[in-house]
């Protein structure tokens, strides 16, 4: 019984430790994968412009439930006027980031890992290997910088978006007045707000990719194997995200 | 070829998209951001015996109309007063040397902001120049302190008449604790 705990502890630390090491490798092989650039900007099209549309909509559905529920609750203390405020900082600081994150795991992360798994099933790693070319530096690091980079675009698209959400139904729809939607946002929201969300999606861009990455690359070469793999990326993912969410509020503050 | 043209476009228009988000965030939502690109401005301080709760960022306004900014808050260890710098727009230069500056309340509770009210003066503030006359914050909890200080004053005056009017003739005290109670209402 303690043997087994001790057994599946160790187990965890050798993986997080191994998560470090890829990590590390990657980081080394980044100046080198930069000078081919045109492999990085294809990955940068295949995570981030192919999740363009996902993100645009639901950054249009969460900021318009915000203008919707923010409305209702701010018309309770009759400051229907904060709602920009209200929106705004919501979006930038907190959903925006996570939200984005959670289906940028679920759009480009699975694919990313489900992609490199394959490869890893059809030996095509190996074959890589084999023709003393790096799979590290030609396959994973375009991978991981293409996510990093798209990942905070992302959420700041998500953001922008949200915000005229709110704006269509707190403005438009409930008749909030839009000169103090506008100022009062203005006034309220400072850069460190700004910041705060764009430190968030650059270590979720990190986190999510490098899960992506790892999880594919060292998946059970089998099709189990494969869709494990994929299954894991998107568990482990969203509660890094979480973890690291609190983790960085909590710095913040 | 042509795969990798829209390749690149679609890259290329995805990358534009964030940024353009990202500079929106940054310039649009909030107010320090217009700054950085602001207009000309010059700068002159006032000095305030108490500025309550004024922060750095809050606007300076002339007849309701924003002029400017707070930009520092600081304090004068020997003349035991706060020193504000005030970021005012380079196009309202004609702010005579004589003005004053009040610190107004924005709403019951609201944030604080600096007034300016236009002196008679024929000079015009420059950079650097100092406002001479000021009026403190509108600090609530003194003017409550205050109110609370004369009711029970007048009270216990009205009490002190009563009992020193029960010695002297009734009709005497009668008027005595009338004009009491009309100077209370008052």
């Amino acid at each position: 019984m303690f043997k087994e705990l001790w057994e599946s502890f160790t187990e965890a630390l050798e993986g997080l430790g191994s998560v470090v090491h890829f990590l590390f490798r990657l980081v080394v092989n980044t100046p080198r994968a930069l000078l081919r650039f045109s492999l990085i900007s294809q990955q940068i099209f295949n995570s981030g412009a192919f999740s363009l549309v996902i993100i645009m909509l639901s950054g249009l559905f969460v900021g318009m439930v915000l203008g919707l529920q923010g409305f209702q609750l701010l018309q309770r203390f009759g400051s229907e006027e904060a709602l920009g405020t209200a929106a705004t900082i919501g979006l930038v600081k907190e959903l925006g980031p996570v939200v984005t994150a959670l289906l940028f795991a679920g759009r480009a992360g699975t694919a990313l890992a489900s992609e490199l798994g394959l490869m890893r099933a059809t030996d095509q790693i190996s074959a890589m290997e084999m023709m003393a070319v790096d799979p590290i530096q030609r396959v994973v690091v375009p991978r991981f910088l293409g996510g990093v980079i798209s990942m905070p675009l992302l959420a700041a698209i998500f953001s922008v978006i949200g915000i005229y959400g709110a704006q269509l139904v707190g403005v438009q729809i409930m008749g909030v007045d839009s000169g103090s939607f506008w100022s009062q946002m203005r006034s309220a929201v400072g850069l460190s707000d700004i910041t705060e969300g764009i430190v968030k999606s650059v270590a979720f861009g990190i986190a999510c990719s490098l899960i992506a990455v790892y999880q594919g690359y060292y998946a059970t070469p089998t099709a189990e194997g494969v869709g494990r793999a994929t299954t894991r990326t998107v568990v482990t993912s969203a509660v890094v995200i979480l973890f690291l969410d609190y983790l960085i509020t909590a710095a913040f503050l | 070829m042509r795969k990798s043209r829209t390749l690149n476009l679609g890259t290329g228009s995805f990358v534009l998209l964030g940024f353009a988000a990202l500079f929106f965030l940054t310039t649009q939502t909030t107010s320090r951001g217009l700054s950085w690109f602001g207009p000309p401005h010059y700068e002159v301080t006032a000095k305030f015996d108490n500025i309550g709760d004024l922060k750095v960022g809050a606007p300076v306004s002339m007849s309701g109309v924003e002029i400017g900014r707070v930009v520092k808050i600081d304090f004068d260890s020997n003349e035991y007063k706060a020193v504000v710098q005030l970021r005012l727009n380079e196009r309202f230069n004609k702010i005579p040397t004589d003005s004053d500056a009040s610190i107004y309340t924005q709403g019951l509770l609201g944030g604080k902001f600096i007034g300016l009210t236009a002196g008679g003066a024929d000079t015009y503030l420059k950079d650097r120049d100092q406002i001479d006359f000021t009026q403190s914050a509108f600090v609530l909890e003194n003017l409550i302190g205050q109110v609370l200080a004369n009711f029970t004053k007048s009270k216990a005056d009205e009490q002190g008449a009563a009992a020193a009017g029960a010695a002297k003739s009734n009709a005497d005290t009668k008027s005595n604790s009338d004009t009491k109670s009309k100077e209370k209402t008052k």
